[in-house]
Protein backbone atom coordinates (compact mmCIF):
# COMPACT_ATOMS: atom_id res chain seq x y z
CA UNK A 1 0.00 0.00 0.00
CA UNK A 2 1.22 3.50 -0.89
CA UNK A 3 2.20 5.46 2.07
CA UNK A 4 -0.15 8.30 3.20
CA UNK A 5 2.52 10.28 4.72
CA UNK A 6 3.73 13.26 2.03
CA UNK A 7 7.15 14.61 2.68
CA UNK A 8 5.90 18.45 1.92
CA UNK A 9 2.43 20.93 1.98
CA UNK A 10 3.37 21.08 -1.70
CA UNK A 11 3.49 17.86 -2.25
CA UNK A 12 0.33 16.89 -1.09
CA UNK A 13 -1.68 19.60 -2.93
CA UNK A 14 0.55 19.49 -5.90
CA UNK A 15 -2.52 17.75 -8.33
CA UNK A 16 -5.34 20.00 -7.03
CA UNK A 17 -6.87 21.21 -10.18
CA UNK A 18 -8.71 24.30 -10.92
CA UNK A 19 -12.33 24.73 -10.22
CA UNK A 20 -12.46 21.43 -7.24
CA UNK A 21 -14.92 21.64 -4.26
CA UNK A 22 -13.07 21.58 -1.29
CA UNK A 23 -13.79 21.41 2.52
CA UNK A 24 -12.10 23.04 5.07
CA UNK A 25 -12.55 21.92 8.39
CA UNK A 26 -12.13 24.77 11.44
CA UNK A 27 -13.77 26.64 13.63
CA UNK A 28 -12.88 29.98 15.36
CA UNK A 29 -9.03 28.83 15.00
CA UNK A 30 -8.78 25.09 16.40
CA UNK A 31 -8.89 22.64 13.25
CA UNK A 32 -7.80 24.83 10.49
CA UNK A 33 -5.54 23.41 8.04
CA UNK A 34 -3.53 26.38 7.85
CA UNK A 35 -0.45 25.03 6.19
CA UNK A 36 -2.40 22.78 3.64
CA UNK A 37 -3.99 26.46 2.62
CA UNK A 38 -0.85 27.98 2.52
CA UNK A 39 0.92 25.28 0.25
CA UNK A 40 -2.52 25.64 -1.52
CA UNK A 41 -2.07 29.83 -1.77
CA UNK A 42 1.10 29.13 -3.45
CA UNK A 43 0.24 25.91 -5.76
CA UNK A 44 -2.37 28.80 -7.34
CA UNK A 45 -5.49 26.35 -8.04
CA UNK A 46 -8.15 28.73 -8.77
CA UNK A 47 -12.27 29.28 -9.41
CA UNK A 48 -12.31 26.57 -6.47
CA UNK A 49 -15.67 26.17 -4.67
CA UNK A 50 -14.97 26.31 -0.33
CA UNK A 51 -17.13 24.70 1.68
CA UNK A 52 -16.89 25.95 5.46
CA UNK A 53 -18.17 27.33 8.86
CA UNK A 54 -17.05 30.81 7.49
CA UNK A 55 -15.10 32.32 4.43
CA UNK A 56 -12.02 32.79 6.72
CA UNK A 57 -11.71 35.02 9.78
CA UNK A 58 -12.91 38.45 10.04
CA UNK A 59 -10.24 39.76 12.13
CA UNK A 60 -6.73 39.97 11.81
CA UNK A 61 -4.66 36.43 12.62
CA UNK A 62 -2.37 33.55 10.49
CA UNK A 63 -3.54 32.48 7.82
CA UNK A 64 -6.58 31.23 6.68
CA UNK A 65 -9.57 30.94 3.96
CA UNK A 66 -9.27 34.27 4.04
CA UNK A 67 -6.19 34.02 2.20
CA UNK A 68 -7.76 32.28 -1.23
CA UNK A 69 -10.33 34.38 -1.60
CA UNK A 70 -8.45 37.44 -1.11
CA UNK A 71 -5.86 36.23 -3.43
CA UNK A 72 -8.91 35.76 -6.33
CA UNK A 73 -8.82 31.93 -6.25
CA UNK A 74 -12.28 31.21 -5.12
CA UNK A 75 -15.59 31.10 -7.27
CA UNK A 76 -17.81 29.87 -4.87
CA UNK A 77 -18.58 29.89 -0.78
CA UNK A 78 -20.82 27.95 0.93
CA UNK A 79 -20.61 29.18 4.49
CA UNK A 80 -22.70 29.50 8.33
CA UNK A 81 -21.25 33.47 7.24
CA UNK A 82 -21.60 35.35 4.57
CA UNK A 83 -20.56 38.87 6.80
CA UNK A 84 -19.12 38.62 10.36
CA UNK A 85 -21.30 38.74 13.12
CA UNK A 86 -20.35 42.71 13.80
CA UNK A 87 -21.68 44.80 11.32
CA UNK A 88 -18.10 47.10 11.36
CA UNK A 89 -16.06 43.90 10.22
CA UNK A 90 -15.15 43.87 6.88
CA UNK A 91 -12.37 42.38 4.14
CA UNK A 92 -12.73 41.57 0.63
CA UNK A 93 -15.09 38.78 0.27
CA UNK A 94 -17.75 41.52 1.90
CA UNK A 95 -16.73 43.48 -1.46
CA UNK A 96 -16.13 40.31 -3.36
CA UNK A 97 -19.57 39.06 -2.76
CA UNK A 98 -21.66 41.92 -2.74
CA UNK A 99 -20.40 43.33 -6.01
CA UNK A 100 -21.71 39.54 -7.26
CA UNK A 101 -17.75 38.69 -7.83
CA UNK A 102 -17.92 35.51 -5.42
CA UNK A 103 -21.00 33.56 -5.24
CA UNK A 104 -22.15 31.92 -1.63
CA UNK A 105 -24.21 29.93 0.01
CA UNK A 106 -25.56 30.80 3.55
CA UNK A 107 -26.60 27.69 5.08
CA UNK A 108 -27.29 27.51 9.29
CA UNK A 109 -24.23 26.23 11.08
CA UNK A 110 -26.38 22.81 11.97
CA UNK A 111 -27.32 21.89 8.57
CA UNK A 112 -23.80 22.96 7.41
CA UNK A 113 -22.86 19.75 9.25
CA UNK A 114 -25.66 17.52 8.18
CA UNK A 115 -25.27 18.01 4.77
CA UNK A 116 -21.55 17.29 5.27
CA UNK A 117 -21.65 14.50 7.53
CA UNK A 118 -24.71 13.14 4.73
CA UNK A 119 -22.32 13.43 1.97
CA UNK A 120 -20.06 11.28 3.95
CA UNK A 121 -22.84 8.52 5.05
CA UNK A 122 -24.88 7.77 1.67
CA UNK A 123 -27.74 9.70 2.63
CA UNK A 124 -29.82 11.19 -0.44
CA UNK A 125 -31.07 14.47 1.82
CA UNK A 126 -32.99 14.86 4.79
CA UNK A 127 -35.78 16.85 6.65
CA UNK A 128 -34.49 19.04 9.37
CA UNK A 129 -36.69 21.66 11.58
CA UNK A 130 -33.82 24.37 11.37
CA UNK A 131 -34.47 26.75 8.97
CA UNK A 132 -38.31 26.45 8.44
CA UNK A 133 -40.67 29.92 8.41
CA UNK A 134 -37.11 31.29 7.04
CA UNK A 135 -35.58 32.78 4.30
CA UNK A 136 -33.01 29.71 4.25
CA UNK A 137 -36.40 27.62 3.08
CA UNK A 138 -37.20 29.67 0.56
CA UNK A 139 -38.05 27.31 -2.83
CA UNK A 140 -37.48 24.20 -0.44
CA UNK A 141 -39.61 21.39 0.39
CA UNK A 142 -41.23 21.84 3.29
CA UNK A 143 -43.04 18.69 4.80
CA UNK A 144 -44.56 18.22 7.70
CA UNK A 145 -44.15 14.73 10.47
CA UNK A 146 -45.72 13.99 13.43
CA UNK A 147 -47.58 17.46 13.42
CA UNK A 148 -43.76 19.76 12.86
CA UNK A 149 -42.36 21.07 9.56
CA UNK A 150 -39.13 19.85 8.43
CA UNK A 151 -37.25 21.40 5.54
CA UNK A 152 -35.15 19.08 2.90
CA UNK A 153 -31.78 19.29 2.85
CA UNK A 154 -29.59 18.09 0.46
CA UNK A 155 -25.97 16.09 0.79
CA UNK A 156 -22.66 18.34 0.44
CA UNK A 157 -19.75 16.21 -0.97
CA UNK A 158 -16.21 17.25 -2.04
CA UNK A 159 -13.14 16.46 -4.59
CA UNK A 160 -11.10 17.12 -1.44
CA UNK A 161 -11.32 18.06 2.29
CA UNK A 162 -8.45 19.46 4.55
CA UNK A 163 -8.34 19.36 8.20
CA UNK A 164 -5.25 19.34 10.83
CA UNK A 165 -5.59 16.68 13.56
CA UNK A 166 -3.35 15.95 16.46
CA UNK A 167 -1.96 12.56 15.93
CA UNK A 168 -2.17 9.82 13.80
CA UNK A 169 -0.33 6.71 12.99
CA UNK A 170 0.77 5.31 9.72
CA UNK A 171 -2.57 3.83 8.45
CA UNK A 172 -4.33 7.16 8.69
CA UNK A 173 -6.05 6.86 11.61
CA UNK A 174 -6.51 10.26 13.41
CA UNK A 175 -6.97 11.74 16.78
CA UNK A 176 -8.09 14.83 17.52
CA UNK A 177 -7.56 16.81 20.65
CA UNK A 178 -10.40 19.17 21.97
CA UNK A 179 -12.09 21.56 19.72
CA UNK A 180 -9.84 20.86 16.94
CA UNK A 181 -12.38 17.72 15.90
CA UNK A 182 -14.94 20.61 14.37
CA UNK A 183 -15.81 19.53 11.20
CA UNK A 184 -13.02 16.99 10.60
CA UNK A 185 -14.36 13.58 11.11
CA UNK A 186 -17.49 14.54 8.78
CA UNK A 187 -15.07 16.29 5.96
CA UNK A 188 -12.87 13.79 5.92
CA UNK A 189 -15.87 11.51 5.16
CA UNK A 190 -17.46 13.68 2.72
CA UNK A 191 -14.82 14.10 0.70
CA UNK A 192 -12.97 11.77 -2.56
CA UNK A 193 -9.37 12.81 -1.23
CA UNK A 194 -8.46 13.85 2.43
CA UNK A 195 -5.43 15.65 3.20
CA UNK A 196 -5.00 15.88 7.14
CA UNK A 197 -1.93 18.29 8.68
CA UNK A 198 -0.46 16.74 11.97
CA UNK A 199 0.44 18.26 15.18
CA UNK A 200 2.90 15.21 15.80
CA UNK A 201 4.67 13.00 14.36
CA UNK A 202 3.04 9.54 12.33
CA UNK A 203 3.41 7.00 14.66
CA UNK A 204 3.35 2.69 13.48
CA UNK A 205 0.41 1.10 13.06
CA UNK A 206 -0.74 0.10 16.41
CA UNK A 207 0.90 2.79 18.32
CA UNK A 208 -2.96 4.28 18.26
CA UNK A 209 -5.58 2.03 20.35
CA UNK A 210 -8.49 1.41 17.96
CA UNK A 211 -10.86 1.95 20.97
CA UNK A 212 -9.81 5.55 20.45
CA UNK A 213 -9.34 6.29 16.86
CA UNK A 214 -11.32 9.64 16.40
CA UNK A 215 -11.20 9.04 12.44
CA UNK A 216 -10.33 5.74 10.92
CA UNK A 217 -7.89 5.71 8.00
CA UNK A 218 -9.69 4.52 4.90
CA UNK A 219 -11.09 7.85 5.56
CA UNK A 220 -7.83 9.75 4.88
CA UNK A 221 -5.39 9.79 2.21
CA UNK A 222 -2.48 12.24 2.69
CA UNK A 223 -0.75 13.39 5.74
CA UNK A 224 1.90 15.84 6.62
CA UNK A 225 3.63 16.49 9.46
CA UNK A 226 3.54 20.24 10.40
CA UNK A 227 7.28 20.92 10.95
CA UNK A 228 9.39 23.01 14.21
CA UNK A 229 8.57 25.75 11.98
CA UNK A 230 5.53 25.28 9.91
CA UNK A 231 2.15 27.59 11.03
CA UNK A 232 1.01 26.39 14.88
CA UNK A 233 -2.42 27.03 16.45
CA UNK A 234 -2.15 29.86 19.00
CA UNK A 235 0.16 31.91 16.90
CA UNK A 236 -1.78 34.95 16.85
CA UNK A 237 -1.92 38.09 14.61
CA UNK A 238 1.13 35.63 12.85
CA UNK B 1 -36.40 59.55 28.97
CA UNK B 2 -36.01 59.11 32.76
CA UNK B 3 -32.68 59.62 34.09
CA UNK B 4 -32.39 57.18 35.72
CA UNK B 5 -29.55 54.35 34.50
CA UNK B 6 -30.28 51.35 32.42
CA UNK B 7 -29.46 48.00 33.39
CA UNK B 8 -26.07 46.73 32.93
CA UNK B 9 -24.95 43.82 30.56
CA UNK B 10 -23.89 42.13 33.58
CA UNK B 11 -27.34 42.73 35.36
CA UNK B 12 -28.94 41.55 32.41
CA UNK B 13 -26.84 38.55 32.23
CA UNK B 14 -27.39 37.73 35.69
CA UNK B 15 -31.18 38.07 35.66
CA UNK B 16 -30.86 35.82 32.40
CA UNK B 17 -28.92 33.21 34.78
CA UNK B 18 -31.22 33.09 37.49
CA UNK B 19 -33.44 30.69 35.38
CA UNK B 20 -31.00 27.99 35.20
CA UNK B 21 -32.40 25.60 36.57
CA UNK B 22 -30.06 22.62 38.57
CA UNK B 23 -28.36 20.30 36.06
CA UNK B 24 -29.52 22.09 32.64
CA UNK B 25 -27.61 22.02 29.81
CA UNK B 26 -26.86 25.99 28.46
CA UNK B 27 -26.18 27.09 25.22
CA UNK B 28 -24.35 30.89 25.25
CA UNK B 29 -24.49 33.05 22.40
CA UNK B 30 -21.76 35.12 20.72
CA UNK B 31 -21.15 38.42 22.95
CA UNK B 32 -23.24 39.52 25.83
CA UNK B 33 -24.86 35.83 26.52
CA UNK B 34 -21.26 34.72 27.53
CA UNK B 35 -21.61 37.21 30.37
CA UNK B 36 -24.20 35.15 32.05
CA UNK B 37 -21.51 31.98 32.60
CA UNK B 38 -20.32 34.86 35.48
CA UNK B 39 -23.19 34.02 37.26
CA UNK B 40 -22.96 31.22 39.85
CA UNK B 41 -25.41 29.47 41.95
CA UNK B 42 -23.88 27.91 44.97
CA UNK B 43 -26.52 25.30 44.65
CA UNK B 44 -27.08 24.69 40.96
CA UNK B 45 -24.79 23.03 38.66
CA UNK B 46 -24.97 24.10 35.26
CA UNK B 47 -23.60 22.40 32.15
CA UNK B 48 -22.23 24.66 29.51
CA UNK B 49 -22.44 23.14 25.99
CA UNK B 50 -20.93 24.91 22.72
CA UNK B 51 -21.57 24.18 19.28
CA UNK B 52 -18.14 23.67 18.04
CA UNK B 53 -18.48 20.43 20.10
CA UNK B 54 -18.07 20.74 23.79
CA UNK B 55 -19.95 20.02 26.68
CA UNK B 56 -19.20 20.85 30.25
CA UNK B 57 -16.79 23.03 29.72
CA UNK B 58 -15.58 25.68 32.27
CA UNK B 59 -14.71 29.32 32.65
CA UNK B 60 -12.50 31.57 30.42
CA UNK B 61 -8.41 30.79 30.63
CA UNK B 62 -6.13 33.08 31.91
CA UNK B 63 -3.65 34.74 29.92
CA UNK B 64 -0.69 32.24 29.25
CA UNK B 65 -2.59 29.29 30.25
CA UNK B 66 -5.02 28.90 27.32
CA UNK B 67 -4.87 25.67 25.36
CA UNK B 68 -4.91 26.84 21.83
CA UNK B 69 -7.14 24.01 20.78
CA UNK B 70 -10.09 24.32 23.09
CA UNK B 71 -12.55 27.27 22.49
CA UNK B 72 -15.88 28.17 23.13
CA UNK B 73 -17.89 29.32 20.41
CA UNK B 74 -17.12 32.89 20.62
CA UNK B 75 -13.62 31.46 20.03
CA UNK B 76 -12.51 32.62 23.28
CA UNK B 77 -10.06 30.15 24.84
CA UNK B 78 -11.97 28.47 27.71
CA UNK B 79 -10.70 25.61 30.62
CA UNK B 80 -11.96 21.82 30.81
CA UNK B 81 -14.08 21.16 33.62
CA UNK B 82 -13.57 17.02 35.13
CA UNK B 83 -16.31 15.71 33.00
CA UNK B 84 -15.78 17.40 30.02
CA UNK B 85 -16.68 15.96 26.41
CA UNK B 86 -15.83 16.65 23.03
CA UNK B 87 -18.05 16.05 19.83
CA UNK B 88 -17.80 16.66 16.15
CA UNK B 89 -19.90 19.24 14.92
CA UNK B 90 -22.33 16.96 13.35
CA UNK B 91 -23.03 15.21 17.19
CA UNK B 92 -22.76 18.70 18.56
CA UNK B 93 -26.01 20.13 16.29
CA UNK B 94 -27.60 16.95 16.98
CA UNK B 95 -28.21 17.41 20.58
CA UNK B 96 -28.83 20.91 19.67
CA UNK B 97 -31.57 19.82 17.58
CA UNK B 98 -32.85 16.76 19.68
CA UNK B 99 -34.04 18.96 22.54
CA UNK B 100 -31.06 18.06 24.44
CA UNK B 101 -30.44 21.79 25.23
CA UNK B 102 -32.58 23.30 27.72
CA UNK B 103 -31.81 26.52 26.88
CA UNK B 104 -30.02 28.86 24.42
CA UNK B 105 -29.43 32.60 25.34
CA UNK B 106 -29.08 34.60 22.04
CA UNK B 107 -28.52 38.20 20.88
CA UNK B 108 -30.92 39.81 18.91
CA UNK B 109 -31.82 42.84 16.57
CA UNK B 110 -35.67 42.31 17.10
CA UNK B 111 -37.82 40.26 19.22
CA UNK B 112 -41.47 40.84 18.12
CA UNK B 113 -44.67 40.03 20.20
CA UNK B 114 -45.80 36.37 18.88
CA UNK B 115 -42.34 35.08 19.60
CA UNK B 116 -40.46 35.61 16.84
CA UNK B 117 -37.21 36.98 16.59
CA UNK B 118 -33.98 38.31 13.92
CA UNK B 119 -30.90 38.32 14.37
CA UNK B 120 -28.53 37.59 11.22
CA UNK B 121 -28.98 39.70 8.91
CA UNK B 122 -29.15 43.69 8.83
CA UNK B 123 -31.63 45.56 6.24
CA UNK B 124 -29.42 46.13 3.38
CA UNK B 125 -26.95 43.66 3.54
CA UNK B 126 -26.43 41.18 1.19
CA UNK B 127 -24.36 38.81 3.85
CA UNK B 128 -25.60 37.36 7.08
CA UNK B 129 -23.65 35.50 9.81
CA UNK B 130 -26.54 32.51 10.84
CA UNK B 131 -24.28 30.68 12.88
CA UNK B 132 -25.48 27.98 15.15
CA UNK B 133 -28.66 30.31 15.86
CA UNK B 134 -31.32 28.51 13.53
CA UNK B 135 -30.45 25.26 15.30
CA UNK B 136 -30.11 26.99 18.46
CA UNK B 137 -33.81 28.27 18.04
CA UNK B 138 -35.46 25.70 16.98
CA UNK B 139 -34.21 22.57 18.90
CA UNK B 140 -33.38 24.64 22.76
CA UNK B 141 -36.22 24.02 24.69
CA UNK B 142 -36.17 27.11 25.94
CA UNK B 143 -35.15 30.60 24.16
CA UNK B 144 -34.08 33.60 26.33
CA UNK B 145 -33.08 36.74 24.53
CA UNK B 146 -30.52 39.56 25.55
CA UNK B 147 -30.15 43.03 23.67
CA UNK B 148 -30.21 46.83 24.07
CA UNK B 149 -33.60 47.93 24.62
CA UNK B 150 -33.19 50.08 21.53
CA UNK B 151 -31.49 50.62 18.72
CA UNK B 152 -28.22 53.40 18.99
CA UNK B 153 -30.84 55.37 16.91
CA UNK B 154 -33.26 55.17 19.68
CA UNK B 155 -35.58 52.44 17.40
CA UNK B 156 -37.52 49.81 19.19
CA UNK B 157 -36.24 46.24 19.18
CA UNK B 158 -38.93 45.07 21.11
CA UNK B 159 -42.02 45.10 17.96
CA UNK B 160 -45.41 43.78 16.89
CA UNK B 161 -43.67 42.22 14.03
CA UNK B 162 -39.97 41.60 12.96
CA UNK B 163 -38.95 43.79 10.38
CA UNK B 164 -35.71 42.42 9.60
CA UNK B 165 -35.43 38.42 8.21
CA UNK B 166 -36.36 36.41 10.99
CA UNK B 167 -34.02 33.43 12.53
CA UNK B 168 -37.13 31.45 13.82
CA UNK B 169 -40.86 32.08 14.00
CA UNK B 170 -42.49 32.02 17.66
CA UNK B 171 -39.61 30.72 19.95
CA UNK B 172 -38.87 33.13 22.20
CA UNK B 173 -40.27 32.82 25.72
CA UNK B 174 -37.84 35.24 27.54
CA UNK B 175 -36.20 38.90 26.80
CA UNK B 176 -33.93 40.62 29.07
CA UNK B 177 -33.24 44.30 27.60
CA UNK B 178 -31.58 47.29 29.43
CA UNK B 179 -34.85 48.22 30.67
CA UNK B 180 -36.76 45.37 32.17
CA UNK B 181 -37.41 41.76 31.96
CA UNK B 182 -40.15 40.47 29.41
CA UNK B 183 -42.11 37.72 28.88
CA UNK B 184 -43.36 36.53 25.51
CA UNK B 185 -47.32 34.94 26.23
CA UNK B 186 -50.23 34.22 23.79
CA UNK B 187 -51.07 38.06 24.85
CA UNK B 188 -47.96 39.73 23.68
CA UNK B 189 -45.09 41.16 25.90
CA UNK B 190 -45.97 40.82 29.84
CA UNK B 191 -43.33 43.42 31.31
CA UNK B 192 -42.16 41.10 34.31
CA UNK B 193 -39.62 43.27 36.01
CA UNK B 194 -38.49 46.85 35.21
CA UNK B 195 -35.58 48.71 35.59
CA UNK B 196 -35.08 51.19 39.00
CA UNK B 197 -36.25 54.47 38.45
CA UNK B 198 -38.11 53.61 35.15
CA UNK B 199 -42.29 53.70 35.32
CA UNK B 200 -44.52 51.22 32.54
CA UNK B 201 -45.29 54.27 30.62
CA UNK B 202 -41.76 55.04 29.87
CA UNK B 203 -41.07 52.02 29.09
CA UNK B 204 -43.61 51.17 26.87
CA UNK B 205 -42.64 54.82 25.20
CA UNK B 206 -39.70 53.04 23.93
CA UNK B 207 -41.33 50.02 23.02
CA UNK B 208 -42.38 48.93 19.61
CA UNK B 209 -45.34 46.61 20.80
CA UNK B 210 -48.08 47.17 23.47
CA UNK B 211 -47.05 45.93 27.03
CA UNK B 212 -49.09 44.31 29.23
CA UNK B 213 -48.43 45.49 32.62
CA UNK B 214 -49.08 43.31 35.46
CA UNK B 215 -50.48 44.12 39.03
CA UNK B 216 -47.15 42.11 40.04
CA UNK B 217 -44.52 44.06 38.08
CA UNK B 218 -41.79 43.78 40.36
CA UNK B 219 -38.42 45.66 39.67
CA UNK B 220 -35.51 44.00 38.52
CA UNK B 221 -33.85 41.69 39.89
CA UNK B 222 -30.55 42.15 40.40
CA UNK B 223 -28.87 38.60 40.89
CA UNK B 224 -25.25 38.79 41.87
CA UNK B 225 -23.09 35.58 42.49
CA UNK B 226 -21.78 34.69 45.93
Amino acid sequence: MKSKVYESFDAAVADIADGSTIMFSGFAGPGTPRNLIAALLAQGASGLTVISNTPGSWGDGPIDLKALIDAGRVRRVVAAFTAATHPSMRRAFDELYEAGEIEAELVPQGTLAERIRAGGAGIGAFYTPTGVGTETAEGKEVRSFEGRDYVLELPLRADYAMLRAHRADEMGNLQYVHTQRNFGPIMARAARTTLAELDGPVAAAGEIDPNQVHTPGIFVDRMVVVPADGIQEGARGG
Amino acid sequence: MASAEVLSRQAMANRIAMEFEDGWVVNLGIGMPTLCSNFVHPERQILYQSENGLVNYGPLAVEGEEDFNLVNAGGQYVIPLPGMAVLDHADAFALIRAGYVDVSVLGAYEVAANGDFANWKLGGRKGGGIGGAMDLAVGARNVFVMMEHTTRDGAPRLLERCALPITAPGVVTLVATTLGLFEVTSEGFVLREIAPGYSPDEVQAATGAKLIVPQDLREFQQGHSP
